[in-house]
């Protein structure tokens, strides 16, 4: 086991390292840079900047130097001192953009992470175990439903709803008069208030797929010999359920469980900027927009580290799962 | 002990209701051994599981009585009459009635230890905690004749031998002492020499423990080796019942003798022998195969090389059938698929005749240059459910190689091939699901025939179908030898069938070569030690018979 951990660790430098350079090579692609966007922005207005100035600051950001200097001078800031650069437009370090917005795009990704698999797994199961019957054919048409629906509409009417209905405020994730307040219990329970409705609108699509695939790979499972063998030993339905087929449906969770890492980072960019939340997604949207490199970068380099690391835990977590992977005999 | 009574069984199908059982009455009597004989569809096992209400979401006990006494003295329960999810029947299984499965691979959890899986028994019925019932686990395993059963209790299903694996379902079975075991074609997925070590551990058992046993099985061979009483089935009725001298000495219905007149006579009454054997098509010389595996613990990985083929020769005489024989994992379908090449052997030659007399060697040829010979040499394969793409219609999977060589009018030669192996043309534009076990097997015959090949390995090719459709396929493996010139190397685990069809016999063990000859030198006189084992193994389809032979056993 620590062999394969180590192994699968190996592998994984070199994807890395791939990736932070596929990373750097991307935010470079749009032509010109923040600089030239910059200054031809206040050409339009009229105004105009000393020649001598700008040059100061292509030579302060390095934004005259070839691809790999760059790069190694952006790598080693962020590897070195945790330095992931300044943003051009906020005039500010990267690193503390990010983090200030972290806590609520954690707290928004776990809370539609629990959403979804505690809605989704009862819902597939139970749709498994009574196939065919209305209950299974209603979870299965509503799940239809929000697959198709996109999200952002989902949360345009939502949002709507809960204006409408329970008159609350539309978009962001907290009352006007909380939301520039520090942190108190009043705040707390305006949040949760507004959470659902993201939480709602980020788990739909999910819940809906992760109902689907758990009723199809139960829906395998459940007509196996082993189970009729559990039966045959005199179990319990509810507890053999349990026991055998669920524990082998879930695999392909489990080994897909990693992915959901990156999405806690990022969530789901169009819906945030929709219901404007104050998370991580629409940054890296607005970055994108400005040619905003650095900040664009450090989003990107860690959504896609995020990954691969959520992928190495997958890979860990099924290994103790299933001694078929542990053994190498699936 | 267990009486039925017009029992029926309904299975809810796209078409409608298809009753599987119509109306069996039989009487399972106390102590003794009761076998159900029949081919797929008999509506045998479905007899066998509504006994304990496990026929599965689409099927039910459409009526009928299932009396069954636990014990002499004990009150009788109509179990066809108790609730298939309720706590009544719960009782009744794996506590009054333990049941045995074909496939032990399938019938065990992939995912949880042996020793869990057995322990779930006796938490279910004694309320023993699974930590405080290792040790009567560990002696369950001993019981049924595992060795090193402290260490194996720990193991998963993958990492026992297809025998273990029975022995360790039948230890599940019997943990908690029911009077009334079931077995379900318990030794069908398993080598003769499997088989009759299983057979001899369930009579043993069955002595020991006092238990009355219901056998479910196709193969009347077995029958002989252990039936008291025997019951045929046939489209869900009882065509015959009676003790097991009556039905193989004097069967009273035409079914019965139909079955029994297609059990392979060991008549070893030589073919006559040929005059000068024609030049070999094939010939292997000094052919090795080896696999890299990995095992061990989770800490200590070990790289393994098995040498799955070590170094076999033999030839294959033009327009001859010859046999390939041994147990699982002896290597000969690795060898199959050498020659083929759908492996490319670490070592050796197989030495090939093209029609034009020169010789290639096939084993070190690069993949281009292979192309003509893979269409001279072609492949049946075993599980005719498996080796058929569902997606295709039959004209399509016929037609593939054919296009894919880049041939003209497919679609002629497809059709003529179809009718051919005796299906109608029709059957072109459907897709395998529509075939029967039997006639997809034909599916995958006219696959191997239609580049017109010289050579064709017929890996099992007959081993997954009932015994009256294997007949028809071998008979029209026969009739298409005589008609195009083919040679065929059949690989089998099945010496009866072998020693019908085969003018020549390999037997393998461990990836060797232990004897080779013909088919009356192998089987009439076995020179090895490990020959004259297997041949012991096979059963021999007479009741007579039964304990008068030796069972022999081999380690080499």
């Amino acid at each position: 086991m620590i062999r394969f951990v180590l192994l699968r660790l190996l592998h994984v430098v070199p994807i890395l390292v791939a990736i932070s350079i596929v990373a750097f090579f991307i935010i470079q692609l749009p032509p010109g840079d923040f600089l030239s966007t910059h200054v031809a922005a206040l050409e339009g207005r009229g105004e105009s900047l000393d020649p001598a100035y700008i040059q100061a600051l292509r030579e302060r950001y390095g934004l005259g130097d070839p691809f790999w200097i760059q790069y190694w001078k952006w790598i080693t800031n962020i590897l070195l001192h945790g330095d992931f650069g300044q943003s051009f437009e906020f005039r500010r370090p990267v690193a503390g953009l990010i983090g200030e917005r972290l806590p609520l795009t954690l707290t928004l990704g776990i809370a539609t992470l629990v959403f979804t698999w505690a809605v989704a797994l009862p819902a597939g199961i139970y749709s498994a175990r009574k196939q065919h019957s209305w209950i299974d054919y209603a979870i299965s048409g509503i799940g239809f439903v929000a697959l198709a629906v996109p999200a952002f509409l989902t949360a345009l009417v939502l949002a709507y709803l809960g204006f409408e209905f329970f008159g609350q405020s539309v978009g962001g994730l907290f009352s006007p008069e909380y939301a520039n307040a520090p942190w108190s219990l009043g705040k707390l329970a305006d949040l949760l208030q507004h959470l659902w409705i993201p939480v709602v609108v980020l788990g739909l699509a999910g819940t809906a797929g992760i109902i689907r695939i758990t009723r199809a790979n139960l829906l395998d499972e459940l007509h196996k010999p082993y189970v009729v063998t559990a039966r045959a030993k005199g179990l319990p339905e509810g507890r053999l359920t349990r026991k055998y087929p669920v524990r082998i449906a879930l695999n392909p969770f489990i080994s897909t469980a990693g992915w959901h890492l990156p999405s806690l980072f990022d969530g789901e960019i169009i819906v945030a900027q929709v219901l404007a939340l104050g998370t991580i997604g629409p940054l890296l949207l607005q970055a994108l927009k400005s040619q905003d490199m650095y900040l664009a970068g450090g989003i990107i380099l860690i959504v896609a580290v995020l990954t691969v690391v959520g992928t190495l835990l997958s890979d860990i977590l099924l290994a103790v799962a299933d001694p078929r992977v542990r053994f190498g005999k699936a | 002990m267990l009486e039925i009574r017009d029992l029926r069984v309904s299975f809810d199908g796209d078409d409608g209701e298809v009753r599987a059982v119509d109306g069996v009455d039989l009487t399972l009597e106390r102590g003794r051994t009761l076998c159900v004989v029949g081919e797929s569809g008999s509506g045998k096992s479905a007899t066998a599981r509504a006994i304990l209400q496990l026929l599965g979401p689409a099927g039910r006990v459409a009526g009928g009585r299932i009396l069954h006494r636990p014990l002499p003295d004990s009150d009788v329960t109509d179990l066809a009459a108790l609730d298939p999810m309720g706590p009544a029947i719960r009782a009744v299984r794996g506590r009054e009635i333990g049941l045995v499965f074909q496939e032990p691979s399938a019938s065990l959890s992939p995912v949880h230890t042996i020793g869990n899986q057995i322990a779930e028994v006796l938490a279910v019925h004694e309320g023993i905690k699974p930590r405080d019932s290792r040790e009567r686990v560990i002696q369950e395993l001993r019981r049924v004749g595992i060795p090193r059963a402290e260490e194996r209790v720990d193991a998963y299903t993958f990492q026992l031998s297809g025998g273990m694996r029975q022995r360790a379902a039948i230890a599940m079975a019997l943990i908690c002492r029911p009077s009334l075991l079931i077995a379900d074609e318990p030794t069908t997925a398993l080598d003769v020499t499997t088989q009759a070590q299983i057979l001899d551990l369930l009579a043993e058992l069955k002595e020991s423990l006092g238990m009355t046993l219901m056998f479910i099985t196709h193969d009347l061979g077995v029958v002989a080796e252990i039936a008291d009483d025997v019951v045929v089935m046939r489209k869900g009725k009882v065509v015959e019942a009676g003790t097991v001298e009556q039905v193989f000495h004097e069967p009273e219905h035409d079914y019965t003798r139909a079955l029994l007149a297609t059990l392979p006579q060991r008549d070893t009454a030589a073919r006559a022998a040929d005059e000068a054997p024609p030049e070999p098509l094939l010939r292997i010389k000094d052919l090795r195969m080896t696999f890299e595996t990995s095992s061990g613990s989770i800490f200590s990985r070990k790289r393994e090389r098995v040498e799955a083929v070590g170094g076999v020769s033999f030839d294959v005489p033009e327009g001859s059938t010859v046999g390939l024989v041994g147990e699982s994992g002896c290597g000969k379908t690795t060898l199959g698929r050498c020659v083929v090449r759908a492996y490319r052997p670490t070592a050796g030659e197989i030495l090939y005749r093209r029609s034009d007399g020169a010789v290639v060697d096939l084993a070190t040829l690069p993949g281009r240059d292979l192309l003509p010979y893979r269409r001279e040499i072609r492949m049946v394969f075993q599980d005719p459910y498996g080796s058929l793409n569902p997606r295709m219609t039959v004209g399509q999977v016929v037609g593939e190689p054919l296009v894919v060589s880049g041939v003209e009018d497919v679609e002629d030669r497809v059709a003529a091939m179809i009718e051919k192996v005796g299906l109608p043309r029709a059957a072109l534009n459907r897709y395998p699901h529509a075939f029967s076990g039997g006639e997809r097997q034909r599916i995958g015959i006219a696959r191997a025939l239609i580049s017109e090949p010289r050579l064709v390995i017929a890996d099992e090719a007959v081993s997954a179908l009932d015994v009256s459709i294997r007949g028809q396929i071998l008979d029209l493996m026969a009739e298409l030898q005589r008609d195009l010139g083919l040679t065929y190397l059949f690989v089998s685990h099945d010496l009866s069938v072998v020693e019908k069809v085969c003018d020549r016999v390999v037997v393998m063990y461990f990836g060797k070569v232990v004897e080779e000859g013909t088919v009356a030198e192998v089987f009439g006189d076995p020179k090895h030690g490990y020959t004259r084992a297997l041949l012991s193994a096979v059963p021999v389809p007479d009741p007579d018979l039964r304990d008068t032979r030796e069972r022999l056993a081999y380690s080499g």
